[in-house]
C-alpha cells in the first residue's frame, strides 16, 4: 500500500521556500521548451494555414519557393482550364496566376532595410483566400498602382502604412488597404493587381505560380497526374496546404534543433536542482524512513512517496514555466524566412499539445531527478535508519 | 517467560540467537547464544548498560533486522525464514512500535499518524476512522485528533505512539526507552499506559530500558551483559 499523496504534498509545503526555488529553477526550462514549441507551432500556423484546403498551387517542376518558379502563361492557360477546376457564375475557372517578386523596404524601428514579398494577383485571389478581409482601407483598384499591405508590414516597414506610398521598380504604388488573414503568411506580404506587377518588374508573360480551387478536393490526384504527366508542362502541383507546410519545415526544423538543445543543456541544471534538493529531503527524514519500514511499509512505499514529491515539486514548476509561456502569445516575431528569403511574421501559439508534452516533459525532469534519492531512500537499512532519529 | 506448566506455548521463542556488526573490517559480536521464551500477555523489561545488545534484541524480536544464526519464532512464525517483503508484512500486522524519540511524521496529524498502520490492512475509510478514534479514547487524545506533532507534549506524543502501536490490535508491542525523552510526571503515565495495555487488552510488552524505575512496571526483568543474558528477575507485586 502506497502511503497517503497528502504526506508528499504537506512535505513539500512544509519546505515550501525550497520547492519553489526547486520549481522555480524548472519553471525556467518548461518556459523556454514551451516557447520553442509554441513558436514551432506559430510558425507552423502561419505557413500552414496560409493554405487553403480546397486550393491547388502550381509551380515549375524543382523549384522550392515561388520565387524560383516560372509558369508561361500558355502553360497557366492550360491548367484552368482542367476538368477538376471550379468555375465561377460566369463559367470563368476560379484560379489566381501570381506574380511574386521580393522588394526591399526600410524596417520603421531601425530603417535597416529587410525583404518582404510583393504579390501580383488577379481579384479572383480574394475569393480564393476567403481567410482574407480588408481591415482598413480598401481593394486595390485593377489597372493602378494601388497596393493593399498585410498588417503586419504596415506597421513594422516605412511607407507600409495606409495612405502612405511606397517606392519600388520604378515607381510609387500607393497603400489604399490593410489585409488581415488572421496570422497567416499574407500578413507578411503586399499585393498588387498582377498586370500592373509584372510590367514593372519586367516579367510580361511569366507568373511565378497559380492557384486554383479544385471543384472537389478529392479529385487531386487526378489533377495532378493530369499536370504533371502533360508534357507541355513543366510543372509540379501541390495542395496549397502542403505548398506552405514544406516552406515553413526548414526554419521549422532550425528552431526545434536550437530550442531542443538548449532545453536539453538547460534541463540538466534543473534536473541537478532536483535531485540535490530531494537528497536533502531524504537526509533530513532518514529517521521517518526508518520508522515507515519498521510500521510495515515496504521499500516500494517509500520509493514511490518520495518519487511522487519530486514529481509534485515538477508539476508545480511545469505549471509556472506554462503560465510564463502562455504570456508569450502576445509577442510577434518577424524574421527572414529561409525558403522564401523574405520577412515572414509570426507568433506564439500554445495548443493542448504543447500543454500536454510541456508537463510530461516537467514530469520527466521531476522522475530523473527524483529516482536516485528515492532509491537511496528505499535502499536504507531500518535499524541505521532508525538510529538517525 | 513461559508459566512453566506447559499449558500455552510462548509468543515468543529464541534460540541460540547470535548477532554481529560489521565495523569497517572488524566484526564486532553483539549477541551471542541468546535463547529464552517470552509468553503470549508477558510484560519483559530488557535491561543493561549502553552497548548491551537489548536494542539490537528488541530489533530481532520485532523483525526489523535478522539474526546471524540460531531460530526466532514469534507466535510460531520462524521470522527468520522470512523474505524482506514478507517480513514488511509480518511487521504490519503483528507488531506494534514504540520509540524513544515517538518517531511521528510531522507532516501528519496525531489522526493521521495513528491511520499509517492502517494503511496496510485492506480496511475502508470508515472501519480506519472508527479504529483510530477508539485507540486516541484509550489513550485520552480523543481531543487532540487533529493536532500536528509539534502541537502537543512529549507525553502527549508518546500517547499518540502508543495509540498507533495499537491501532492494528499487534499481540506483541516493543518499546525502546520509551520514556528516555519525558519527564518523571509523563513518563509514570506512559509506563502505567502500557500497564493497562498489558493488563486489559493482554498485549505481550516487551520494554528496553536502563531505568530500573521503568523496568518495575514489568512483570519481570531480564538483563544483558555484553550480548549474554546474565540474570532474570521476578518482579514482585505483579
Amino acid at each position: 500500500m502506497a502511503l497517503p499523496l497528502s504526506y508528499s504534498l504537506r512535505n513539500l509545503w512544509t519546505r515550501k521556500l525550497t520547492t519553489l526555488l526547486t520549481a522555480g529553477g524548472m519553471a525556467l526550462v518548461v518556459f523556454v521548451f514551451a516557447a520553442v514549441l509554441m513558436l514551432e507551432a506559430g510558425l507552423n500556423h502561419t505557413l500552414v494555414d496560409t493554405g487553403n484546403v480546397e486550393n491547388v498551387i502550381a509551380i515549375r517542376k524543382g523549384a522550392g519557393a515561388e520565387i524560383q518558379s516560372g509558369i508561361l502563361r500558355p502553360a497557366a492557360g492550360l491548367i484552368e482550364s482542367q476538368p477538376q477546376v471550379e468555375t465561377g457564375p460566369d463559367g470563368a475557372p476560379l484560379s489566381s496566376k501570381e506574380t511574386v517578386v521580393l522588394i526591399s523596404l526600410q524596417k520603421r524601428s531601425d530603417d535597416k532595410p529587410s525583404n518582404v514579398t510583393a504579390r501580383g494577383v488577379g481579384m479572383l485571389a480574394f475569393n480564393l483566400r476567403p481567410q482574407i478581409r480588408i481591415a482598413a482601407g480598401r481593394v486595390f483598384r485593377p489597372g493602378s498602382h494601388e497596393l493593399v499591405v498585410g498588417k503586419s508590414i504596415a506597421s513594422k516597414f516605412q511607407g507600409a502604412g495606409l495612405g502612405e506610398v511606397i517606392h519600388f521598380a520604378g515607381g510609387n504604388w500607393n497603400v489604399v488597404g490593410i489585409i488581415d488573414s488572421d496570422g497567416s503568411g499574407f500578413d507578411s506580404e503586399i499585393w498588387g493587381d498582377a498586370e500592373q506587377l509584372m510590367p514593372a518588374f519586367r516579367r510580361q508573360s511569366v507568373f511565378s505560380s497559380m492557384v486554383v480551387k479544385l471543384a472537389d478536393p478529392s479529385t487531386f490526384d487526378a489533377f495532378k497526374h493530369a499536370i504533371e504527366s502533360d508534357p507541355r508542362l513543366t510543372v509540379e502541383v501541390k495542395r496549397e496546404r502542403q505548398f506552405y507546410a514544406d516552406q515553413s519545415e526548414a526554419m521549422a526544423t532550425f528552431i526545434r534543433v536550437l530550442g531542443m538543445t538548449l532545453t536539453a543543456i538547460f534541463s540538466i541544471g534543473a534536473i541537478i536542482g532536483a535531485m540535490i534538493t530531494m537528497y536533502s529531503a531524504v537526509a533530513n527524514r532518514t529517521g521517518e524512513i526508518g520508522t515507515l519500514r519498521a510500521l510495515g511499509f515496504r521499500r516500494s512505499a517509500v520509493m514511490g512517496a518520495f518519487l511522487v514529491e519530486s514529481l509534485l515539486q515538477a508539476l508545480v514548476g511545469g505549471i509556472i514555466g506554462l503560465f510564463m509561456a502562455s504570456f508569450m502569445q502576445l509577442v510577434t516575431v518577424s524574421t527572414m524566412n529561409f525558403q522564401s528569403f523574405a520577412e515572414l511574421a509570426f507568433g506564439f501559439t500554445m495548443t493542448p499539445g504543447i500543454i500536454i508534452k510541456t508537463l510530461l516533459f516537467s514530469l520527466l525532469m521531476g522522475l530523473i531527478g527524483g529516482f536516485m534519492p528515492a532509491a537511496r531512500a528505499a535502499g536504507m537499512n531500518i535499524v541505521t535508519a532508525l538510529r538517525s532519529v | 517467560m513461559s508459566d512453566g506448566n506447559g499449558a500455552a506455548p510462548p509468543l515468543v521463542r529464541l534460540h541460540d540467537i547470535t548477532k554481529s556488526y560489521k565495523r569497517g573490517a572488524q566484526i564486532v559480536p553483539v549477541l551471542s547464544g541468546i535463547s529464552f521464551d517470552i509468553g503470549a500477555g508477558e510484560f519483559l523489561a530488557l535491561m543493561g548498560p549502553s552497548g548491551s545488545g537489548k536494542s539490537t534484541l528488541l530489533n530481532l524480536i520485532a523483525g526489523i533486522d535478522q539474526p546471524d544464526s540460531g531460530e526466532l519464532l514469534v507466535d510460531g512464525v520462524n521470522i527468520g525464514a522470512l523474505s524482506e517483503v514478507e517480513l514488511a508484512d509480518w511487521r504490519a500486522g503483528n507488531v506494534g512500535f514504540i520509540f524513544q524519540f515517538y518517531n511521528l511524521m510531522p507532516v501528519l496529524t496525531a489522526f493521521e499518524n495513528v491511520e499509517l498502520p492502517l494503511l496496510l490492512a485492506s480496511l475502508s475509510r470508515a472501519e480506519r476512522r472508527d479504529h483510530v478514534e477508539a485507540v486516541l479514547e484509550l489513550v485520552g487524545l480523543q481531543d487532540r485528533a487533529e493536532h500536528y506533532p509539534n502541537e502537543l507534549s512529549g507525553g502527549q506524543q508518546q500517547r499518540v505512539a502508543i495509540a498507533r502501536a495499537l491501532v492494528s490490535d499487534p499481540n506483541l508491542i516493543v518499546a525502546d526507552e520509551p520514556t528516555g525523552d519525558l519527564d518523571r510526571e509523563s513518563a509514570e503515565d506512559i509506563l502505567k499506559l502500557m500497564q493497562t495495555l498489558n493488563r486489559e487488552l493482554h498485549k505481550t510488552i516487551i520494554l528496553v530500558t536502563h531505568d530500573a524505575r521503568a523496568a518495575a512496571h514489568a512483570h519481570a526483568i531480564m538483563h544483558l551483559e555484553k550480548g549474554e543474558l546474565s540474570a532474570r528477575e521476578e518482579v514482585t507485586g505483579h
